[in-house]
């Protein structure tokens, strides 16, 4: 009956993460430690990283950013992406909602051991900053043959 | 296991967008977080995007609902498995009431980056007006 009047737009998944934030606030890390480099939810820009046998890709979720604040650095397999995204307050308006990051940020994503720090290339399009690494040419599957 | 017609509709090829979804989970939307702040002249809003081109955003005002809705594509090389996933939905949505002093026939919305700005004027009647005294 009063399903309108709670109901404020947000998502399931936006309940469950925030579930799972205060789960971690009340027992630590439980059930499962924690990675020495992992980050908590939220933290800003998301990102998606995903591998093919020749290379990784790395997604960074960054609307509005000006490409000339960022920095993208590859040192063997950890990679550094640093950045500044402006959402600056308008002085003479009457905010109701201000959820959109504003700042410099961070963020240090460890690739699998493999890829070539040589070989990368960074592109940014409708706010998604890609990152392609390659990956060495031994590691990857070789098909042996039976002879 | 076989899809019904209506499922598929809403599954996207996994290649083509930057998340795996799983062939019957639920679909999960992703809330784009806003801006909203209000001046003399009307309202403005502006969401984060990512991902989202011109042609696959779509802004409806019904009544005074305004739905606000998207789908990120990403062009990923065939046979990609994640590794790591903070995002795991390619479809933005949420959607806001607006109330009745404002002219949602001239709403302007742009969208560049991945940012989305709707520009929701007040109608003329309920803006502030500066009342000029004459000097007789």
């Amino acid at each position: 009956m009063f399903a309108h009047l709670t109901n404020f737009g947000g998502s399931l998944f936006d309940e469950f993460r925030r579930l799972q934030d205060e789960m971690e606030g009340l027992y630590g890390h439980w059930p499962m430690p924690a990675g020495i480099r992992s980050v908590t939810r939220g933290t800003y820009p998301p990102i998606n990283v995903g591998a093919t046998p020749e290379q990784v890709d790395v997604y960074l979720f960054a609307a509005g950013l000006d490409t000339k604040t960022l920095d993208i650095s590859l040192q063997q397999n950890l990679l550094t992406v640093s950045g500044e995204r402006q959402a600056p307050v308008k002085e003479e308006a009457n905010y109701y909602r201000k959820e959109r990051f504003d700042g410099p940020f961070r963020r240090l994503i460890t690739l699998p051991d493999d890829v070539d720090p040589e070989r990368v290339d960074a592109r940014y399009r409708d706010g998604v900053l890609e990152i392609h690494v390659k990956r060495r040419e031994a590691k990857r599957p070789r098909q042996i043959e039976v002879k | 296991m076989a899809k019904t017609n209506s499922e598929s509709k809403n599954v996207k090829p996994s290649e083509s967008t930057g998340v795996q979804q799983g062939e019957r989970a639920p679909e999960v939307v992703l809330r784009p977080p806003v801006d909203i702040y209000e001046d003399a002249d009307g309202i403005t809003l502006m969401a984060d995007m990512p991902g989202v081109s011109r042609d696959r955003l779509t802004i409806e005002v019904d009544k005074d609902m305004l739905l606000v809705e998207g789908d990120a594509r990403i062009d990923m090389p065939e046979g990609m498995d994640a590794l790591y996933a903070d995002v795991r939905s390619n479809r933005y949505r949420r959607s806001f009431t607006l109330s009745g002093e404002l002219e949602t026939g001239q709403i302007d919305a742009s969208l560049k980056d991945g940012v989305l700005s709707v520009r929701i004027p007040k109608r003329a009647e309920v803006r502030p007006r500066k009342i000029e005294v004459r000097a007789e």
